[in-house]
């Protein structure tokens, strides 16, 4: 029997700091051009935290306004203000210092350290937010001394903090000479970590599970984890889950660039559909070098730099329980070693393929999820508008295919498709952002099939020339719960079964007639 | 398409538009030489 989608999360944290301080841009820039115009002219582009809460797609990615809601706003959003709440029913918008506290949290070897008087600033907030549990206060830590930090960061190569543009912490390296272990990687892991934690404290809620019912918990993110003997040795996910306090579950880290999170969800449905798990939650936290990736750009067409968001999403999957939305394992589209690299081979892998193999044509699927990045960010930086070219190709290929006329071809975009409204950090928008809005539309009826598609950029690794995507399809429930009752698929294995004794019994009938 | 005969070509592909290996069986096809090729991705 298929799995289920039991609920997801979907958090962002407003890092303003961190674009500057840790975006690969940025410290790029600071490294060739350290007196660029860029670097300076960038702290005018930063946007408040209330500016942040403000942004349509940033209010859609927790839950606050629908993909329809938004495609009905003329672009940009940038320059059109909404109502700005913190929380949404998908999960919320943390600010940078309140996520500082939960970084610390998170560092179990005394790597993170923050000023005392901050500490003190934040921690009463901190300690009132819903979702965080009292043995997660307790691993707040009071706090060091200003000279400590300036000492740590002038000599000792640790990583400033900064908030408002003052120091007031730092992380420092867990190592003298191992790259791997430097303050540089800490600091990106605890905010890939700690953001995966606050996902998965939303989920959680989301669902009602109780934690102790979680058995697995699998990592999709994009960074590594370990030491120079093993630099990718990795478990994010039990990391995280430990400090989300999720003591019965084990879990792992599956990768694949911007496909991770798909590839994850298969790999959760599958664990799921076999019994080898009952609940198992696919989880990613954000990234920090990916902050103000487009920044240039951005400034440059005096606008705010729109990549302060960290991102981070859990889903919990779970066995069929007769209502929630199923994943349908038969149907999953693969991009394989010898697919090819051009776009029409790329989508007609990950989406005709295996619908021709179910029988099913593309104008079948009511939505599909491709790479949701928000094109706010993606279109003044000259990389256009990503789901739409994603989606004119699905439709492209649909004509092609004889599944839908020419002139059909923007009503199918506007029907199959959506706009973006995910920050782009890579992982985040890929395929993933839908799925909360995709078990609500499925539980309403408004959606009966939909697809989920991750592609990834493995040649980025310099491993490979490789391409790579996986697609999944989330259906309606068929109603037959793991309890009880017989599922469609039962039925159709029984009359199968049933035909071919009767073939059976037929061939040994004319056997013996013809003796 | 004899615009690219006998030239070397540099190519930049877009990870969410042409990449670069789709580029250059195109540019090979035109009787040119891929000295360079490379895909980036910039989300």
């Amino acid at each position: 029997m298929n799995s289920v989608i039991k609920g997801a999360s979907y958090v962002l944290v407003h890092t303003p700091d961190m674009v500057v301080e840790n975006g690969s841009t940025q410290t790029t820039e600071r490294i060739v051009n350290p007196e660029s115009d860029y670097l300076k002219q960038l702290p005018k582009h930063i946007r408040s935290y209330e500016q942040a809460l403000g942004y349509l797609p940033n209010q859609t990615y927790i839950g606050n306004c629908t993909p329809d809601e938004l495609a009905k706003v003329e672009q940009p959003w940038y320059d059109k203000p909404c109502e700005g709440k913190r929380f949404g029913k998908f999960g919320e918008i943390m600010p940078q210092e309140e996520f500082y506290l939960l970084m610390q949290v998170c560092d179990v070897f005394d790597l993170m350290y923050l000023e005392k008087s901050f500490v003190a600033a934040v921690k009463p907030t901190f300690e009132k937010h819903p979702l965080i549990t009292p043995e997660i206060v307790a691993r707040v830590h009071e706090g060091v001394e200003q000279e400590q930090i300036e000492a740590f960061v002038k000599e000792e190569h640790a990583e400033p903090i900064l908030h408002g543009g003052k120091l007031v912490g730092y992380v420092k390296r867990a190592h003298d000479v191992d790259v791997n272990l430097s303050a540089h990687v800490i600091l990106e892991n605890l905010v890939s970590k700690a953001s995966s934690v606050l996902s998965l404290l939303h989920v959680v809620h989301n669902t009602g599970i109780d934690k102790g019912d979680v058995d697995y918990v699998i990592d999709c993110c994009e960074e590594a984890c370990g030491d120079m003997n093993q630099r990718g040795g990795g478990n994010f996910a039990k990391a995280a889950a430990e400090i989300a306090g999720l003591t019965g579950a084990s879990g792992c880290d599956v990768r694949g660039f911007c496909a991770g999170p798909s590839h994850a969800m298969i790999t959760a449905a599958s664990l799921v559909k076999a019994g080898t798990y009952r609940n198992v939650i696919v989880t990613a936290g954000g990234c920090t070098a990916k902050l103000g990736m487009n920044g240039k750009d951005h400034v440059k067409k005096d606008m705010p730099v729109l990549e302060d968001m960290v991102g981070g999403f859990s889903v919990l999957v779970s066995q069929n329980d007769g209502i929630s939305p199923e994943i349908n394992n038969g149907i999953c589209g693969r991009h394989a070693v010898g697919t090819g690299s051009s776009p029409q081979a790329v989508i007609s892998s990950l989406v005709l393929e295996p619908l021709q193999k179910a029988g099913l044509k593309i104008t079948d699927i009511d939505r599909y999820a491709v790479e949701m990045q928000n094109p706010d960010i993606t279109k003044p930086a000259g990389a256009g508008d990503v789901p739409l070219a994603n989606y004119k190709m699905i439709a492209a290929l649909a004509v092609k295919n004889g599944d839908l006329e020419r002139a059909g071809l923007n009503a199918f975009v506007q029907e199959h498709g959506m706009a973006g409204w995910a920050p782009t950090q890579g992982h985040i928008p890929s395929g993933v952002p839908y799925i909360g809005f995709c078990c609500e539309d499925i539980l309403a009826g408004r959606v009966k099939k939909a697809m989920i598609i991750g592609k990834g950029s493995l040649f980025l690794g310099r491993m490979t020339n490789l391409f790579d995507g996986v697609s999944f399809i989330i259906q309606e429930n068929s109603h037959e719960s793991e309890e009880g009752g017989v599922s469609e698929g039962q039925v159709k294995s029984l009359i199968a079964k049933a035909m071919r004794d009767f073939a059976l019994s037929l061939g040994a009938a004319g056997t013996e007639e013809s003796r | 398409m004899s615009i690219l005969k006998g030239k070397k070509v540099v190519i930049i592909g877009d990870r969410d538009g042409i990449p670069g290996p789709a580029i250059e069986e195109c540019v090979k096809t035109a009787g040119g030489e891929a000295v360079f090729s490379a895909t980036e991705c910039f989300v």
